[in-house]
């Protein structure tokens, strides 16, 4: 049973029904459509690489350390060569002089030390599931069977599992240079002032479990040589940063790559990588002349595919008495695993320039060291470093609060930036363009009916009812769109933050929009077709958007980060507006007037003040045609443009959470939960709740549920989805989302992204909300997942 | 899935299903399969032949039998939880099987399937012990009966021998006067129970005379919580149940995993008996 006020809710409910129909121009922009994807994503009519076969296609299994740490001292892949349907076997030493390393492309710092990472291992293995060595079989039963016939020697050598045991002096090494892969530290402001007899001092550590990404289709491959040329179908996020760095990493020339993502099946951060995999089986087709498959069971992805999170935050806050912040000392250890990949390190330092959050402050400082540990490397995952600095930040806001006797929301409020402040520079250096943090926190509490809430809490505090009521509060903002390349090169980030969007008006007045972005489950095509079919006037159903190819989409900077839209819808747009620029030209020729005097509307130019016109689609034949161009212009009707933002867009929002504790058993039911969101402009309002749901899904997720668990001697145990616990629509409460619109001002669209808003906010909401209704018997922290046991025995350590 | 190689065999009747596992020790019969195959995918089972026993109609149904229903081996969850004859005469084990899994899982697995895997975190053997169930099985030799309590032996371990196939399963009837209720503590609604309580009670006058308990998760095998169950005779609504549910984990020796330590376990045994008891005595 929820609380919420009958009126507001069913106007949620109303707002979410009314999914437009097919029909008409114009307006398309803000409408609730169904996404065009999903008929036939739903029916079964996708294209998963694991779908698609070649010729004469064969299959790839990998052989998998057993062990954390070791030195191979022998592989002999003999008795698998001679069984049955088997067509080769190699030991990573087969493929030692060309596999090259695996990229790391974000050296975040001077002192960075960034290992050789070969694809298969040669002669030391640094975590449990690197490959050692594979079989290339007619089908993959023979495949797996053969790969029981290899033999591997290992000379065991020491696990490395806690980061501050690494850390420490005699520490076994997992690379020869030390388990220290970089250090960084960000000052703005007199710290030591701020702290300096400071009346009130916080000093917190928290524990960001290690996550792994679940995307619901596991990793596949397929690799495919025409004697020529490579083309590489694998399930990635980011198939144009892949085709570059499969060029550096194996030698192949860039233009004999190609490399598609089919329809992909999710990835939140897990396919933004360069993987062993496909360096691999890329290699093996080269080597073989035939089509390679690889496709990964779930336990083997939950091995191998990288995982994320992992740090411990150690934050402090200084704050007079009235709990107006001074300064904020946050000191992060983040666990990179054994390697570096794409942007490992680079995910800790997403989250630095946001401790400071949606507060105004006098000092902050930042400080990183990244930790190698033997155990499966770190990178992104949804909301990447985001989530971290959000969480700790709204954790310390909640004690801090109780610290002074303050509600949590009025903490807040006296040291957030207040909307008339905007733009505001912050103590971090961003500068935040827009928000209005009074807006959606009213909004949120008149949702979710606080005041009713927490009579309620202090009616069972008093009865001293066994289960006890918390009120979770979590308001944040995030950096999307990106990114401003200036400000990624100054952050050594090994590519730009531009994106690319292509129109083509075909000769029958249908329109082709090529992006660089790559959705993986993000509704790209429907929202791409919106702004398209508001922009040039055509219709809805008549645009097609292809993505994901790069020998079709021929630039691109691919989807993370919440920048497809911010970046790349925005680029789709300035690729309307030129194509609208020739029609123009075009129309003017054809109807014999100066291109000034015609006005665009409803897709037709029209001579102002005469009913003389031509469509966008006359003018796409014309175009086509050629019959008639006015001087200079050539042939066709097509557009190219890219787009670089000069600045992150900055989303925000409350969140607050109603989370029942039961304190005879430890268990946590979410009650309520209302998410009051501001993402700016909003293009398709069933996409953007679609995002948030499973955002706060995913968040909640880390709150209560999900843990990779490693034992002290690097062994995975959380391989299997009975370990490893993901909740379903059942485990989950009725979200209650609704918006405040505050357009951002750094791109003409004013969106601001979506795709992580949720996941950033909900997990201190929760974390939170759990901790609030136990705070009267003396816990201040419980640690995530924040189980029945977790709760159960800090229950249990305050009753003792 | 890619298991190791099998091979396959699908009798037609239950002389030749009894013979193909007689005539090699290392097949395994293949139930609803929601057990054995994840072994199989993980390469955790390594059987020789799989003996489909999903063409012997003789194995599925529930049939009314006077005192005792007869739920055979075969009947899907999904089957039994609806089916109106164990709703009404033994509801404890309709009731606890709609908590199995999710749909997906109830429409394949089968109740002598969860039986026979023995598996003490299943919800059912736990029922079927605490109801005093009385499994029923066959070879070459012919048919044998196997009180619960003697059935599960061990971790995945039951008393069926070589060459043995479990018919089914015959659940007495207890009669009018009993409440039922299974509580089961679960992480996700999909996850296996941490612990679970299946408890039948017989009530009058405000005292409870007879009750029957079964935990899933207690230990190597289903447990009954016998110290429970005597200390329950006469015992009043409210604190004297309370007092008696405190005996909930004698005799039990659960494990530890991921999801909860042993003394965490226990602890919880204790307060969901309370629950499941208050429960079935219609006294929430």
């Amino acid at each position: 049973m929820t609380e919420l006020d009958p009126g507001l809710v069913g106007e949620q409910i109303a707002e979410s029904d009314q999914i437009s129909e097919p029909g008409g121009t114009g307006g398309e922009i803000g409408r609730s459509r169904r996404r065009k994807e999903d008929a036939r994503l739903l029916t079964g009519h996708t294209r998963w690489t694991d779908n698609l076969v070649q010729p004469g296609m064969l299959y790839v299994m990998f052989l998998r350390s057993p062990m954390a740490h070791a030195r191979i001292t022998r592989v002999d892949v003999s008795g698998a060569r001679g069984l049955p349907g088997v067509f080769a076997a190699f030991s990573g030493q087969d493929f030692a002089d060309e596999q090259g390393s695996l990229p790391c492309a974000w050296p975040v710092s001077e002192d960075i030390v960034i290992p050789d990472h070969p694809p298969m291992a040669v002669s030391e293995v640094r975590y449990v599931g690197e490959a050692v060595a594979c079989v290339v079989a007619t089908d993959r039963y023979r495949a797996a069977d053969a790969l029981e016939a290899i033999e591997v020697d290992y000379e065991p050598l020491p696990a490395v599992v806690d980061m501050n045991d690494a850390l420490t002096e005699g520490s076994p090494k997992v690379h020869e240079a030390g388990n220290q892969a970089f250090t960084a530290k960000i000052t703005s402001g007199d710290i030591e002032a701020a702290f300096r007899d400071a009346p009130v001092l916080i000093d917190r550590t928290y524990i960001q479990q290690r996550l792994i990404p679940s995307a619901m289709e596991p990793r596949a491959v397929l690799a495919s040589t025409d004697g020529d040329g490579f083309t590489l179908w694998t399930s990635t996020q980011i198939p144009h940063v892949l085709r570059v760095m499969l060029a550096v990493t194996t030698g192949i020339p860039e233009h004999k790559i190609r490399v598609v993502a089919p329809d992909v099946g999710g990835g939140f951060g897990s396919k933004l990588q360069v993987t062993a995999e496909e360096v691999l089986c890329l290699l093996l087709t080269r080597r073989l002349g035939r089509p390679v498959k690889w496709t990964e069971s779930r336990s083997e992805g939950n091995l191998t595919v990288h995982h994320g999170r992992d740090q411990i935050q150690h934050i402090r806050v200084a704050a007079e008495s009235d709990g107006r912040i001074r300064g904020l000392q946050v000191d992060l250890l983040a666990d990179m695993g054994a390697y570096l990949m794409l942007v490992t390190p680079g995910i800790p330092m997403l989250g630095a320039a946001l401790y400071n959050a949606i507060y105004k402050m006098d000092a902050y400082e930042f400080g990183c060291t990244g930790v190698f540990t033997t155990k499966m490397p770190t990178d992104a995952y949804r909301g990447a470093g985001r989530p971290e600095a959000t969480y700790a930040i709204e954790r310390v806001m909640d004690e801090l609060a109780a610290e002074l006797g303050l509600d949590p929301v009025e903490v807040r409020r006296r040291n957030w930036i207040r909307h008339e402040e905007f733009p505001y520079t912050t103590i971090a250096g961003l500068t935040y363009d827009s928000g209005n943090y009074e807006a959606a926190t009213d909004r949120a509490m008149a949702l979710f009916g606080y005041d009713k809430l927490r009579a309620e809490q202090a009616d069972r505090r008093d009865r001293g009812d066994p289960v006890q009521l918390g009120i979770g509060v979590s308001i944040y903002t995030e950096m999307c769109g990106l990114a401003p390349s200036r400000l990624l090169g100054e952050s050594n980030y090994g590519a730009g933050g531009w994106e690319h969007g292509t129109i083509r008006m075909l000769p029958t007045g249908k329109v082709e929009v090529i992006t660089g972005t790559s959705p993986h489950g993000q509704g790209h095509v429907t929202a791409w077709s919106q702004i398209v079919a508001d922009t040039l006037g055509v219709p809805f159903e008549d645009i097609t958007v292809l993505h994901g190819d790069t020998a079709i989409s021929h630039k691109g900077m691919d989807t993370y980060g919440s920048r497809s839209l911010v970046v790349g819808g925005v680029a789709v747009l300035q690729a309307c507006e030129k194509v609208k620029d020739k029609a123009r030209k075009l129309a003017a020729h054809l109807l014999e007037c100066s291109p000034e005097d015609l006005e665009f509307a409803e897709g037709a130019f029209q001579v102002r003040g005469t009913d003389s016109r031509k469509t966008i689609q006359e003018l796409a034949f014309a175009a086509f045609t050629a019959h008639s161009l006015p001087e200079g212009v050539e042939a066709g009707l097509d557009s190219d443009s890219t787009f670089d933002p000069d600045n992150y867009s900055f989303p925000h929002g409350t969140h607050l959470c109603a989370v029942e504790v039961d304190t005879e058993t430890g268990m946590s039911k979410i009650r309520s939960y209302v998410a009051v969101d501001d993402v700016g402009k909003v293009i398709n309002p069933l996409i953007v709740d679609g995002q948030v749901h499973g955002g706060i899904a995913q968040g909640i997720a880390q709150a209560l549920y999900e843990e990779a668990v490693y034992d002290a001697e690097g062994n995975l145990l959380t391989t299997t989805m009975a370990d490893y616990l993901l909740p379903s629509a059942a485990d989950l409460p009725t979200f209650v989302t609704d918006r405040t619109e505050t357009p951002a001002t750094s791109n003409p669209l004013g969106v601001k992204g979506v795709g992580e808003a949720g996941t950033i906010a909900s997990t201190p909401a929760v974390v939170n909300a759990i901790v609030d209704a136990l705070r009267p018997r003396g816990i201040h922290d419980v640690q995530m997942p924040c189980t029945p046991e977790r709760v159960w025995r800090a229950l249990e350590g305050v009753r003792r | 899935m890619i298991p190791a190689t099998f091979d396959y065999v699908r009798p037609g009747s239950l002389d030749e299903a009894c013979q193909a596992l007689a005539s090699d020790e290392d097949a395994k019969a293949l139930a609803g399969g929601q057990s054995l195959l994840p072994l199989l995918r993980l390469r955790l089972a390594y059987p020789s032949t799989l003996v489909d026993l999903g063409r012997l109609p003789e194995l599925t149904g529930v049939h009314d039998r006077g005192d005792h229903v007869f739920i055979g081996a075969m009947t899907t969850h999904d089957e039994v939880m609806r089916s109106s004859l164990v709703n009404s005469a033994c509801p404890l084990v309709a009731l606890t099987t709609a908590t199995v899994a999710d749909p997906a899982v109830r429409h394949r697995g089968t109740f002598g399937g969860s039986l026979a895997h023995a598996d003490p975190a299943a919800d059912l053997p736990a029922v079927v012990l605490a109801l005093d169930g009385v499994l029923v099985a066959r070879s070459a030799e012919g048919e044998r009966e196997i009180p619960a309590a003697e059935f599960f032996v061990d971790y995945l371990e039951s008393a069926l021998r070589p060459g043995e196939i479990l018919l089914g399963a015959r659940i007495p009837k207890l009669g009018d006067g009993w409440g039922y209720h299974y509580e089961k503590f679960h992480r996700t609604a999909q996850a296996w129970p941490i612990v679970g309580v299946a408890a039948a009670v017989r009530r009058s006058n405000g005292s409870i005379q007879e009750a029957r308990i079964g935990l899933t998760n207690m230990g190597p095998t289903p447990l009954r919580a016998r110290a429970v169950e005597s200390a329950l005779q006469g015992a009043e609504l409210g604190d004297q149940v309370r007092q008696a549910c405190e005996q909930a984990a004698e005799g039990t020796s659960p494990s530890g995993d991921l999801h909860a330590q042993p003394d965490y376990r226990r602890h919880l045994a204790r307060v969901l008996t309370h629950r499941a008891i208050r429960t079935a005595a219609g006294s929430p």
